[in-house]
């Protein structure tokens, strides 16, 4: 029998992994089983509702109209310029996307836990699909947006769109790594503690009113915005904005703070996710 | 062949036992705290000692304690042991889906592992897209399902439905593919839990054979059943698993042999047999061979008549119903040998006030001698309201020879026969 240390073991099944060692290398041999949740879910999805992608549409038309009465007509904020409607419609579609990565990721382990109890593939597979999954929906709900910008447009409303518009991709990615980050540290801890659960739909909403969706970013002075720069969210709604419809740039080094608080989330989420995704099925 | 494919050294699962859920967080700041004030910390932590008592109560539990095992590359090796002996942790283990509490596995080559036909299988989707699914979460890639595609869907034998979704298929048809994506995984190691017993009796054996196939192309493999016939063909080697601990590894023979007499060495009955049952309205009570003056008995010889007495409690709502029961005589490998029934038509059993009792007469037990099992169910138009398996054995022995070697491979029945020569 072999006992010399020389040997090569394809894998090794230890008790404790140190909290590092995230197998990237694996995630991408199992690319295909991306692919194949993410077309699994937009086929589900298709497939079992009659109205199909149009809910895409409905949620984010029927709340714009609705911020625009309370929060345009009613409360009278200023929306920076920006024609309240495209305001709106703006940071409704960024920020749904973000959300429902968020509250989607997060019970990946107890929704999952079927499948994970029964074959081993790198846990990780599914928040990423689900991320994935998501742009889907955002690809659906910025055509809307894009359609109404252009109708504004047309009627010769002042929308000055920005070569920030090019930044889009790079603000869709950092954002799908912002709701990766946050879904999977709530995911980790539900594991365990159910009832953290409950607090993410109320969290997100509550996330909301933090970032700059219903008012412009320059509205908030004081010891208060510290609390706006230190949101990676308003940065990226912001940019967002302004890369399509003009107005006030937000400083630069916001979206700094910004990426930096991206990628301290998704590193804590990721080391967490790893130091669970082993053990978890023994508490779920 | 001789390199090891899998080094189990020291393996040990610890499961907490109890309601994890409400008051684990107030426990765990429980054991923060009292950590933080330097103090003992009132829930004992993971392996300190066999079973922590707290409270009186048992609340950590041994799964599997120090099993260590090398398996070598090509074998096929059979793990048996009782319902809760650790068998399907320690396959969970290996193949990753939770981690050992301690020690360590050296795994050389990819494993696939197979604890449930059709895990993760859409409704929603085309037996077309179900393949891709299913083979890509169980580690296929793409390209290698392009290539067995064809050859999967012909061992299904379901060509004409592929892009049909499969909430539309008949749980056979679903089953039947679900096996042929497993069936057609290129692992170097195949993990597979009891999963053979799906589909009718000649897919099973289809599968049977796919699986001594894959074996013979020097694969390793792992498997868990409680079907001690399909071990010994399949396996080459047997590993018998005890309350956590590895009792015993060897030729598969041996194995099983040993497994038989552990676990049939304490007197069956029907409490401590395995019982499955709906409503419950009718519960057996006992079931006995019984000799003409109704003394219990546990030796019947193979050629005289013999009676089963089966007892049951009645529910009140199940009074003077008209009830079906049925017996089986297992081998001690657990092959079904026969199943009879009572009557279902106007001379169906009729149930009485508070307690029955059934007699079932056999002209005879034409077995070969040795111990066999006995079921027992009762059914009330197809439901089973009790059934208690394996409750019941009994030893067949032989009138006269008692010199003539009993063969294994001569199988279980003793029909009587005589030859003549004419010449």
């Amino acid at each position: 029998m072999l006992r010399s240390g020389k040997e090569q073991w394809t894998s090794v099944i230890e008790p404790n992994s140190g909290w590092f060692d995230v197998n990237l290398q694996e995630i991408w041999r199992y690319r295909d089983l991306i692919k194949m949740f993410v077309k699994r879910d937009f086929i589900a999805f298709y497939k079992q509702t009659i109205l199909g992608p149009l809910w895409f549409l409905i949620q984010p038309l029927f709340t714009t109209i609705v911020f625009t009465i309370v929060f345009g007509q009613i409360a009278k904020l200023p929306t920076g310029g920006v024609p309240p409607i495209l305001f709106y419609l703006s940071g409704i579609v960024v920020w749904s996307y973000f959300a429902s990565c968020v509250t989607k990721t997060a019970d990946t382990f107890v929704a999952n836990a079927g499948i994970f109890g029964k074959v081993y593939f790198p846990r990780m597979v599914m928040p990423i699909s689900i991320v994935i999954t998501n742009i889907l929906s955002f690809g659906i709900q910025l055509f809307l947006f894009l359609t109404i910008l252009i109708i504004f447009w047309v009627r010769g409303l002042d929308v000055n769109p920005t070569i920030w518009i090019l930044a889009i991709p790079i603000l869709l990615l950092q954002m799908a790594c912002l709701g990766l980050g946050c879904g999977i540290i709530v995911s980790s801890l539900t594991t365990k503690y159910r009832d953290l659960s409950l607090l993410v739909g109320f969290g997100v909403q509550l996330w909301m009113y933090a970032t700059p969706v219903v008012y412009p970013s320059s509205m908030v002075t004081g010891p208060l915005s510290w609390l706006l720069i230190m949101n990676p969210m308003t940065a990226i709604v912001e940019l967002f904005r302004y890369g399509f419809l003009g107005g006030q740039l937000i400083p630069l080094w916001y979206w700094g703070v910004s990426l930096g608080m991206t990628f301290f989330l998704l590193f804590t989420g990721v080391v967490l996710f790893n130091k669970v995704e082993k053990n978890f099925m023994d508490t779920v | 062949m001789s390199e090891v494919a899998i080094q189990v050294e020291n393996v040990s699962k610890q499961y907490q036992l109890g309601t994890i859920g409400s008051g684990t967080l107030y426990r765990d700041l429980q054991s923060w705290w009292a950590r933080f004030r330097a103090q003992e910390d009132p829930n004992t932590k993971v392996g300190q000692s066999d079973v922590a008592k707290l409270g009186g109560e048992k609340q950590q539990f041994w799964a599997l304690r120090d099993v260590s095992f090398d398996i070598k590359q090509g074998e096929i090796v059979g793990i048996i042991g009782r319902n809760g002996a650790g068998k399907s942790t320690l396959l969970k283990i290996l193949s990753k889906i939770t981690g050992p509490t301690s020690g360590k596995i050296k795994i050389q080559g990819r494993v696939a592992s197979l604890l449930e036909v059709g895990t993760g299988f859409h409704p929603e989707l085309t037996g077309r897209e179900n393949v891709y699914l299913n083979g890509t979460i169980l580690g296929m890639r793409k390209y290698e399902i392009d290539h067995k595609f064809d050859e999967i869907v012909e061992f299904a034998e379901i060509a004409q439905f592929i892009d049909t979704p499969v909430k539309r298929y008949s749980s056979g048809m679903y089953v039947r593919l679900a096996f042929a994506v497993a069936a057609h995984l290129d692992p170097e190691i195949l993990v597979i839990d009891e999963v053979l017993a799906v589909g009718d009796a000649q897919f099973q054996k289809k599968c049977l054979g796919k699986l001594s196939e894959v074996s013979k192309g020097g694969k390793t493999v792992l498997f868990v059943s409680h079907n001690m016939q399909a071990v010994q063909n399949l396996c080459t080697k047997g590993m018998l698993l005890e309350s956590g601990r590895l009792s015993m590894v060897g030729n598969v023979r041996d194995v099983v042999t040993r497994y038989n007499s552990y676990i049939y060495q304490d007197e069956l009955s029907v409490e401590n047999c395995s019982r499955t049952g709906g409503s419950g309205g009718i519960k057996l009570r006992n079931v006995v061979f019984v000799d003409q003056l109704s003394n219990k008995i546990n030796e019947i010889f193979s050629d005289s008549p013999a009676r089963l007495r089966i007892e049951a409690d009645v529910g009140e709502n199940y009074r003077n119903k008209m009830i079906t029961i049925g017996v089986g005589v297992d081998t001690i490998e657990g092959t079904r040998l026969f199943t009879c029934l009572s009557p279902t038509n106007e001379l169906a059993i009729r149930t009485c006030d508070g307690a029955l009792q059934v007699t079932c007469y056999f002209n005879n037990l034409p077995f070969v001698p040795g111990k066999y099992l006995v079921s027992a169910a009762i059914i009330d138009s197809g439901d089973t309201l009790d059934m208690a398996e394996h409750c019941c054995s009994f030893q067949i022995i032989r009138q006269g020879d008692f010199y003539q070697p009993n063969d294994p491979t001569h199988g279980s029945l003793d029909i009587p026969c005589r030859f003549t020569a004419d010449c």
